[in-house]
């Protein structure tokens, strides 16, 4: 009998709190599973100096009120990961609207639609802090489908990499679904993230310092 | 007038609206949110302004720049939303800007819970910002209390040019109560009224006319000059503004002393101890800046009266403008929950009882 | 033959395992409630699967294991 697909041990065994079909849950494992993997590579041993650090952030936090901490927590080039969870809302809240909030898109906050001339389009925070020379590498991905989570873990994994070797800031933007809060069943909310979340939020690496100096 | 059945937060979003509010600038945080939630929904109704800020920060910034015009401008926030929103009401205040800030208190200190709690007393009746200033501050019990003081609450604001605060908890702003919804204010700013407000200069104005909105003042006389001004309105404010209510305390021989809705408990316990010949009696403050002194002192300091209990849900807070006013005159004694643990009327009996036995 | 194994006292019935599945080797339970009250996924074609593990990697409550003899 082998193994080919078990739950790695760094992950917690209490269930998850979230809702049904919260894509946190699958970003979670994947951040797990990463390190784990770093450990069996030897990557990330005791005597590391700098050892892994990474945040882990949702757009409500992210792109609102911690909008000129994580600006600067890039501009002085930061040794750190930070995983940006991108799911268009407050969700822990209870569904507001939020910076990436689509143009249209309705929540508690927005009951008749974000309107741009009211308060602006969505911030693509990849393309902003790709701006940003301090920060070293920025990618956003999504997780729904099973291509999407496996690119996903591989940039997190090179995100931890290169965080390691101290090489700056990075930044993993994960495009996720709230189906509670889009008043959607969680099949239908990956539905509307790729017919909608995708093309305005476009994947992709917005820099790669490592991959330029190659 | 029809009872309507509300929940807190949209009942006092509401009244502010008939108060003639017409500005809303907030941030999602637990347990307030549903109050910037009815705002924008309401506010795009009325012509008003409903912004959602990136942060607490900006959100009280906003507050400063729309009263700086003059016009009714209101925020809320939660606790640690309003810390974030210190430094802004510093500014409001030195500024002598009417507005209304509620804050729906929740468990602290830090991120603490989402639940109600009353750990904010310190930081809205001390001033938790820099500098000598204060929030004239109610601490309402009821929605309905709630929404009564918002329908005075801008009046007294622009009255003594000065930021009023609501301390509300988690339980007024989550619980459901039938209440009476006042008729529209019809508001509209008077220039006239308002000479300090910065209602637009245009051509052919007089140009030294300037309403210039500043708490800077480099020049330190000037700035004690300031200072003295803000002071003596404080001490009008002090003199006619106090607001209480006695319950039962006529021939009370023992006092509790409370605010918000962990009065409310305190009143079923004052019942509950009179049913079994109980003499005692609840001192409420509703204003708790400024802090009705006299009156819990003509309540407590006579004869009949043994002893005081003061029930918070904090580390005793309160307590301390209690023991102030009365200066020792009678023995203080402090009952309280900390976090956001309520107490229960047994709990509040007990005490009582455990403190006639020791008279 | 590969054997697909789904906790079913942390399933939420989300349903993103089914809809991974090339293979349609999963369904939620009609009628059968776990727990929590809802419909967990069930395997109902075990002899299509390929092992690919797409649902063991979408589930976002990490509730399925796979095993190959």
């Amino acid at each position: 009998m082998s193994v080919v697909f078990e739950k790695t041990q760094l992950l917690t065994d209490k269930p998850f709190h979230y809702c049904p079909g919260c894509n946190h849950g699958i970003i979670h494992r994947l951040v797990a599973e990463s390190i784990d993997e770093l450990v069996q590579e030897g990557k990330l041993e005791a005597g590391n100096v700098i050892g892994l650090v990474f945040t882990y952030q949702g757009d409500g936090d992210l792109a609102s009120i911690g909008t000129a901490e994580i600006v600067h927590a890039a501009h002085r080039g930061e040794k750190i990961v930070t995983i940006f969870v991108n799911n268009a809302i407050y969700g822990m809240t209870g569904g507001q609207m939020a910076p990436t909030t689509l143009v249209g898109q309705k929540t508690t906050t927005s009951p008749y639609g974000r309107d741009e001339a009211w308060c602006g389009a969505p911030i693509k925070m990849s393309e902003m802090l790709a701006q940003v020379p301090g920060s070293y590498f920025i990618q956003r991905c999504a997780v729904n489908n099973n291509g999407n989570i496996i690119k996903t873990k591989k940039a997190i994994k090179k995100a931890m990499e290169y965080q390691l070797e101290g090489k700056g800031f990075c930044m993993i933007e994960v495009l996720s679904t709230c189906p509670t809060n889009w008043g959607l069943a969680p099949v239908e909310a990956m539905k509307w993230l790729e017919e909608n979340m995708i093309p305005y939020y476009p994947l992709g690496v917005y820099k790669d310092k490592g991959a330029d100096e190659k | 007038m029809a009872l309507t059945l509300m929940k807190g937060s949209e009942a006092i979003a509401e009244a502010a609206i008939r108060a003639g509010a017409r500005f809303f600038f907030g941030y999602p945080i637990t347990p307030q949110t549903e109050i910037p939630e009815y705002m924008s929904a309401r506010m795009p109704e009325l012509g008003g302004c409903y912004l959602q800020a990136e942060s607490e920060v900006a959100a009280i910034n906003m507050v400063y720049g729309a009263a700086g015009t003059g016009e009714r401008v209101i925020t809320s926030s939660s606790s640690p939303g309003v810390s974030l929103k210190q430094e802004g009401i510093s500014y409001i205040a030195g500024a002598r800007l009417p507005c209304v800030i509620l804050n729906v208190m929740r468990g602290g200190p830090g991120l603490g819970s989402i639940q109600a709690s009353q750990g904010d007393y310190f930081q809205g009746v001390k001033g938790g910002g820099n500098g000598d200033y204060h929030l004239l501050t109610y601490a309402p019990a009821s929605i309905q209390e709630a929404i009564d003081i918002m329908m005075f609450a801008f009046d007294k604001a622009e009255k003594y040019r000065v930021p009023v605060l609501f301390l509300a908890d988690g339980i007024i702003a989550q619980m459901m109560e039938p209440v009476e919804m006042p008729e529209m204010v019809d508001f509209k700013v008077d220039p006239e009224k308002k000479p300090w407000a910065a209602t637009g200069w245009k051509p052919g104005d007089d140009p030294k006319k300037r309403a210039v909105i500043n708490s800077l003042y480099i020049n330190t006389e000037e700035l004690s000059e300031h200072n003295e001004l803000l002071q003596s309105v404080y001490r009008e404010i002090e003199k006619n503004e106090v607001l209480w209510e006695n319950y039962k305390t006529e021939d009370a021989e023992i006092v509790v002393t409370a605010f918000g809705t962990v009065a409310r408990v305190v009143k079923s316990a004052v019942d509950e101890l009179r049913a079994e010949g109980v003499k005692v009696g609840l001192f409420r403050p509703i204003s708790v800046w400024p802090f009705p002194t006299q009156a819990l002192r003509d309540t407590v300091c006579r004869d009949q009266v043994k002893a005081v209990l003061d029930v918070e849900v904090n580390a005793g807070q309160m307590l301390e403008d209690v023991k102030l006013s009365i200066n020792g005159e009678k023995p203080v004694d402090f009952f309280g929950h900390l976090g956001s643990q309520f107490p229960t009327t047994a709990e509040i009996k007990q005490k009582i009882l455990e403190m006639k036995e020791a008279m | 033959m590969v054997k697909v194994m789904i906790n079913e006292l942390v399933c939420k019935g989300c349903g993103l395992c089914v809809r991974a599945c090339p293979k349609s080797v999963l369904a939620l339970a009609k009628v059968k409630l776990n727990a929590k009250g809802y419909h967990p996924a069930e395997v109902v074609n075990q002899e299509a699967c390929i092992g690919c593990a797409s649902c063991a990697r979408t589930c976002p409550d990490v509730a399925i294991r796979i095993e190959k003899e």
